[in-house]
């Protein structure tokens, strides 16, 4: 006790003063010795920032998924009718004809975001992982390593919406893609595969996300202790077993945050489907931006909160292969 | 001189491998935006694509005209002056919080968790609350408001990470030197304190003015009457695709490039000198 006490105390101040610490519990000194400014005085703007901006929203698209709807507008209710509309109809128009065997249009449209961004995660991952460990573990001068890894993550502090715009003129009939193809002779004629097609669509994806997930990994791989590697190499172990048995388990941490980012980025989506897939493929986001714009606002809210649901589920599943908690 | 044993060739080997895919990624991230630089420059009969048709500014001077895009010059200041109060402002909210979390505090848990899940949270829930909130308040949505509210909500977590990691690394000796030497907690925080944390403070504002000037999902539906730049460059999608567009990309993603520069050149040279 005396020795906690001796190092919560100013080092100067020993003698009389520690001689009282010790009569007294130390828990006692530890609340009275509180230097800086009041936690509360430091947390309280940006928790009221947070509460307006951040929990009001989310708390506010829960219960008006119950309200009524009132054709311009939403009245307080506790109804089920956006939850019955969303689960039972099977399309905008087709009210009445009811199947309750197949899933909704919402649900396929649900499954189907779930779906592209599922793919698009790991697609990004496959991708990004041998950068992140190239940055970290190949290249070994640190300002190299630095100039490399802002070069990689450039693409993130720029507009989305304009990376996406690009990619018109690489994709479409007389794109850059298709002349660069017909001038290697792969094809004879232009190929139809790339505007508003699903490949070109996904590649976007790729392309738009993927330094999401190269940011994680190269900060998880750059931690891994160079002495664990050097000791396993020492041994005898593998370059394949050293990244199966140390690197990748020590990775997987930086995995798991770079597959969350991408994975919620996606599942939020709604402009790239419109910019390069011309609007062929309907994102939730999409749908939530629709019924807002004809005013059926709890039915955006259902949509809104299945989707939250969704990318929930999706975010446990990432958490329960990596416990990125040991990390945090 | 190393000689070359099979295994420093072998290495060496891996490394061009891994060379030759960071170059190979570094086309596929870059070459789209590149191809539209090159394209905004096409002639004046020039189309979306290749080949171009002689070299012009042609569709810079339209761009400026105000025939391309919607009320251009009121949209890219709108949406810079947004960028500078986000960025105050997650420079400041972030860098209090990461002082307050320095000490173990009731709800500390729960305020991490709520702060980082503005990541987490997709931009077009944030707009759909928010914009049905203030619609049954009877507030309409300005981009000076509720844009503002949600874009420090995507920024701060970023900031917030940033200024962690810096006090992380912060010698708190300093500060308890200069108490005892009967220095106030304001003295401290200005004489010791803010020098030592000002390159994470850039850091963190450049989070904070990057990612609101680019934001487009969390403005959709809160930016009211008047545009910022990526709702414009979205409207414009709308329209015929003509090289105005390029254009315009090209203006803005130089723009940015620039103001990356900038901080960086600002923490570069405060961190040499604080060091």
């Amino acid at each position: 006790m005396s020795e906690q006490a001796a190092e919560q105390y100013h080092p100067g101040l020993v003698g009389a003063q520690q001689a009282a610490a010790i009569e007294r519990p130390a828990q006692a000194r530890q609340v009275k010795y509180d230097p800086g400014f009041p936690v509360g005085w430091l947390i309280a703007p940006a928790t009221a920032w947070l509460l307006v901006f951040l929990v009001l929203p989310l708390v506010g698209i829960i219960v008006f998924s119950f309200w009524e709807s009132t054709g311009h507008g939403m009245a307080p209710a506790l109804s089920g009718d956006a939850y019955a509309a969303y689960f039972l109809n099977e399309g905008f128009f087709d009210a009445e004809h009811r199947n309750y065997l197949t899933p909704s249009i919402f649900i396929k449209t649900l499954w189907s975001t779930f779906y592209y961004a599922a793919f698009i995660t790991a697609m990004c991952v496959l991708v990004g992982y041998p950068i992140a460990y190239f940055l970290a573990a190949q290249v070994t001068a640190f300002k190299w390593q630095l100039a490399l890894f802002l070069l990689a993550m450039v693409p993130f502090w720029t507009s989305y919406l304009i990376r996406a715009v690009a990619w018109l003129p690489m994709l479409g009939r007389r794109g850059m893609l298709n002349e660069f193809l017909l001038f290697l002779g792969v094809i004879d004629k232009p190929s139809q595969l790339f505007l508003y097609s699903e490949l070109g669509y996904l590649t976007a994806l790729v392309q738009l996300y993927v330094v999401l997930a190269v940011g994680p990994i190269f900060f998880s791989l750059a931690k891994i202790d160079n002495a664990i590697v050097e000791a396993a190499r020492d041994m005898g172990a593998t370059s394949f077993q050293i990244f199966r048995e140390i690197t990748l388990p020590l990775s997987l941490p930086g995995v798991a945050i770079g597959s969350i980012f991408v994975f919620v980025m996606v599942m939020g989506e709604f402009a790239t489907a419109v910019v390069v897939y011309g609007g062929k493929a309907t994102t939730v986001g999409t749908v939530i931006l629709n019924y807002y714009a004809i005013a059926n606002y709890p039915f955006a809210a259902v949509n809104a909160l299945m989707l939250m649901v969704a990318m929930m589920i999706g975010v446990v599943v990432i958490l329960r292969v990596v416990d990125i908690r040991k990390e945090l | 001189m190393a000689r070359w044993t099979p295994e420093r060739r072998k290495r060496a080997l891996v490394k061009t491998g891994y060379s030759i895919y960071y170059a190979l990624f570094l086309v596929f991230i870059y070459g789209p935006m590149i191809a539209m630089f090159v394209l905004s420059f096409q002639g004046k009969r020039g189309g979306t694509s290749l080949p171009l048709r002689g070299v012009s500014l042609h569709w810079y001077e339209q761009l400026l005209s105000g025939r391309g895009v919607g009320d251009l010059q009121g949209s890219l200041l709108r949406s810079l002056i947004l960028a500078v109060i986000v960025m105050l402002i997650t420079a400041l909210f972030s860098t209090m919080l990461a002082m307050a979390f320095r000490k173990r505090f009731y709800g500390s848990t729960v305020l991490f968790y709520t702060v980082m899940s503005g990541l987490m949270v997709p931009g077009v829930l944030l707009s759909l609350g928010l914009a049905t909130v203030m619609r049954q308040f009877g507030i309409s949505p300005n981009w000076y408001t509720s844009a503002l509210g949600v874009h420090v909500v995507w920024t701060l977590p970023f900031g917030f990470l940033v200024m962690m990691a810096v006090f992380n690394r912060f010698d708190s000796r300093l500060e308890e030197a200069a108490r005892d030497m009967g220095a106030d907690e304001w003295t401290v925080f200005k004489e010791v304190t803010l020098p030592l944390i000002t390159p994470g403070i850039v850091a963190a504002g450049l989070f904070g003015f990057t990612l609101s000037y680019d934001e487009f999902a969390r403005t959709t539906l809160l930016a009211g009457q008047y545009n910022t730049l990526p709702l414009d460059i979205n409207a414009s999608m709308t329209q015929r695709i003509r090289p105005t567009l390029f254009a315009l990309g090209t203006a803005s993603t130089v723009f940015s490039l620039l103001m990356i520069s900038v901080f960086l050149v600002i923490y570069t040279l405060l961190t040499r000198r604080f060091r």
